[in-house]
């Protein structure tokens, strides 16, 4: 029985731990080549949903709705970054910070225009049972297909990143953008590429958990946190890192909700374990990356030599 | 010039109250009220990220730490504020010491997220603090009573009160940076190797310059409670950090007026748009975008160069 609920909960961690890669991989190609903090990359994972949300509404298709986010936010996120985030690689942390936290309000209060504060999002029918995995774990078919893309999409990722001459290109410019740049590498369309790329991950993302999370207004908000979380454990600039780190993140995070309620209750009196345990679990990642920044302060795999 | 304006703005800041209750503008005293309790905040957060270059994004959680400190207190019985003050800011300047110890370990992008990993921290501590209303805050019976016959629950008489800690947070602020303290932070700002190399423990330095300014945001948070009669977690969300570091940018980095203009700035930006429209964050939004992009400086920088030219 324990094995079995351990077993879940690993599956639900790996799954939104490789939802959480798909958004911190892209944050970390921007974060590691130009070395700009992109507090907006959650407003490009609420647009992907909203726009799955639509296209699934008046089509009915769940494929559909996901090729059409990926689309439409990745041109969403390469007009923004050639109107405006181009602006900002010069300069200073704090002016980046200021606007694309201005981004935010500009996204949450447009999609607020556009489609209202929240719109629904079902999980396609053919999805919407369990499959018995093992004998006593049924687990959510749609959950698996979660893991399923995540896991493709890693693969990909991997694929591009590490195969393919743009892919090179972004290994060079996230280890060395100036030794890149001497050599002749047009960074500027590189960039807005690696853009396009990252926010088309964010849609992915968007569409995939916008029926297990709400789609609404502000739901970046929350989870872009927990990228950047990601992307400072895995070590800036590095997609292994991010992966690693993704997965550690949703596995322990998960993990610590389900269970260190109970375990906590093993050793302490019930009304501080009840107390205790919510919080406790909530800020173990917190935790978990504190202390990695404490005796790695470079993250797990740093990027740069 | 400048002390002249000085003095006609802290007289024109004392009479308000006098010539708006009899206009009945109440609600533009609690307004000013709340413009200057933001401004002591964003005036610590600028201690820290403007003078020491340290660019902390978890200030809300010292605020937070302040606020709730006052605000357990008085579901305690505690309602002195000789007691939840005080208490608020040694809780939050304490917080600060610890959160800094380990942060200031690490540099640049990491520092940042490390502070913001601390604030989050907080935040979900104080979500859990279920006997204390979790994540549904805490209503404050009352304001924090100060004898001498002084009632806080009026709102003038708050707004003094208010209007006093905030020119003596920026007396205090002007004392500290011209001081050898001062000096020596903003040294460390320009080349923290040059100063280690001289001689100047660094590391003890900034951790002192990152205390204060919690310690102070602490003071800020127990006024903050005391406005709103009202704490909960949403002060300490990572949005509000955002908040308090996009006053201090708009205002100017390390000016001494930086915190109070930026503070002034972006509320009353948010009032004016909220009287038009439910969609003003898009207003807001689009002037702080334009506002990187043009007016890199921010106010006190555009203010500077309309002086000079």
């Amino acid at each position: 029985m324990s094995g079995i609920l351990i077993l879940e909960q690993t599956l639900n961690g790996l799954q939104f731990g490789l939802m959480l890669f798909l958004l911190a991989a892209g944050l970390t190609l921007v974060f590691g080549i130009m070395d700009m903090i992109n507090l907006a990359h959650g407003s490009l994972y609420m647009v992907g949903a909203f726009l799955a949300a639509t296209v699934a509404e008046r089509t009915g298709s769940f494929v559909a709705a996901v090729a059409v986010a990926i689309v439409g936010t990745a041109i969403v996120g390469m007009a923004l970054e050639m109107t405006v985030l181009r602006r900002l690689y010069a300069r200073d942390h704090l002016a980046q910070v200021l606007a694309t936290f201005a981004l935010i309000l500009i996204a949450n209060e447009a999609v607020r225009l556009i489609w209202g504060p929240q719109v629904p999002l079902n999980t396609p029918p053919a999805l919407s049972g369990p499959v018995q995995l093992l004998p006593g774990l049924a687990y959510s078919s749609y959950r698996l297909v979660i893991i399923a893309v995540g896991l493709a999409v890693a693969a990909l990722l991997y694929f591009a990143v590490t195969r393919t001459k743009i892919g090179m290109l972004v290994r060079a410019g996230a280890s060395n953008r100036e030794m890149a740049i001497a050599m002749g590498v047009n960074i500027k369309r590189l960039f807005t590429i690696v853009f396009g790329f990252g926010a088309g991950l964010c849609a992915v993302a968007g569409a995939m958990l916008g029926p297990i999370l709400a789609v609404q207004v502000g739901m970046g908000e929350s989870i872009l946190i927990l990228a950047f979380v990601v992307i400072v454990i895995g070590g800036i600039g590095s997609i292994r890192g991010a992966l690693v780190g993704a997965i550690l993140v949703g596995v322990v995070d998960t993990m610590g909700r389900a269970f260190l309620p109970a375990l906590l209750r093993e050793f302490l009196p019930p009304q501080f374990a009840s107390a205790l345990g919510p919080a406790l679990a909530s800020i173990l990642i917190y935790v978990l990356m504190a202390a990695i920044l404490f005796w790695k302060p470079q993250g797990l795999f740093p990027a740069r030599g | 010039m400048r002390r002249t304006l000085l003095f006609a703005t802290l007289a024109a800041a004392i009479a308000f109250p006098l010539i708006a209750a009899p206009l009945g503008w109440e609600f533009y005293i609690g307004f000013a009220s709340r413009v200057m309790i933001y401004a002591l905040a964003a005036s610590s957060l600028n201690l820290i990220l403007g003078y020491g270059g340290m660019l902390s994004f978890g200030h809300a959680a010292f605020v937070g730490a302040g606020a709730y400190v006052v605000g357990i207190l008085m579901a305690e019985g505690v309602a002195s504020a000789w007691v939840s003050w005080p208490l608020a800011i040694l809780v939050a300047g304490l917080l600060a010491a610890a959160v800094g110890a380990i942060s200031l370990r690490t540099r640049g992008v990491y520092f940042i997220m490390i502070t913001l990993a601390f604030a989050q921290m907080v935040y979900y501590i104080v979500v859990g603090m279920k006997a204390y209303g979790g994540e549904e805050g805490l209503n404050l019976a009352t304001r924090s009573s100060v004898g001498f016959g002084l009632n806080l629950k009026d709102d003038a008489t708050f707004y003094y009160v208010v209007l006093a800690l905030l020119v003596a947070g920026l007396y205090g602020l002007q004392r500290a940076a011209n001081a050898r303290f001062g000096r020596v932070i903003e040294a460390i700002r320009e080349n923290e190797t040059r100063m280690e190399a001289i001689g100047f423990p660094t590391y003890r330095y900034k951790l002192a310059c990152f205390a204060i300014g919690g310690a102070v945001a602490g003071l800020a948070g127990a006024l903050l409670a005391n406005q709103n009669s009202y704490v909960n977690p949403n002060l300490l969300f990572w949005t509000q950090s955002g908040s308090l570091m996009i006053m201090v940018i708009l205002g100017g980095v390390g000016t001494l007026y930086g915190g109070l203009l930026g503070a002034i700035a972006l509320l009353v930006l948010e009032e004016v748009f909220s009287a038009y429209t439910i969609h003003w964050q898009l207003g807001v939004g689009v002037i702080l975008l334009a506002i990187v992009l043009f007016a890199p400086q921010g106010l006190a920088g555009l203010l500077a160069r309309r002086r000079d030219g």
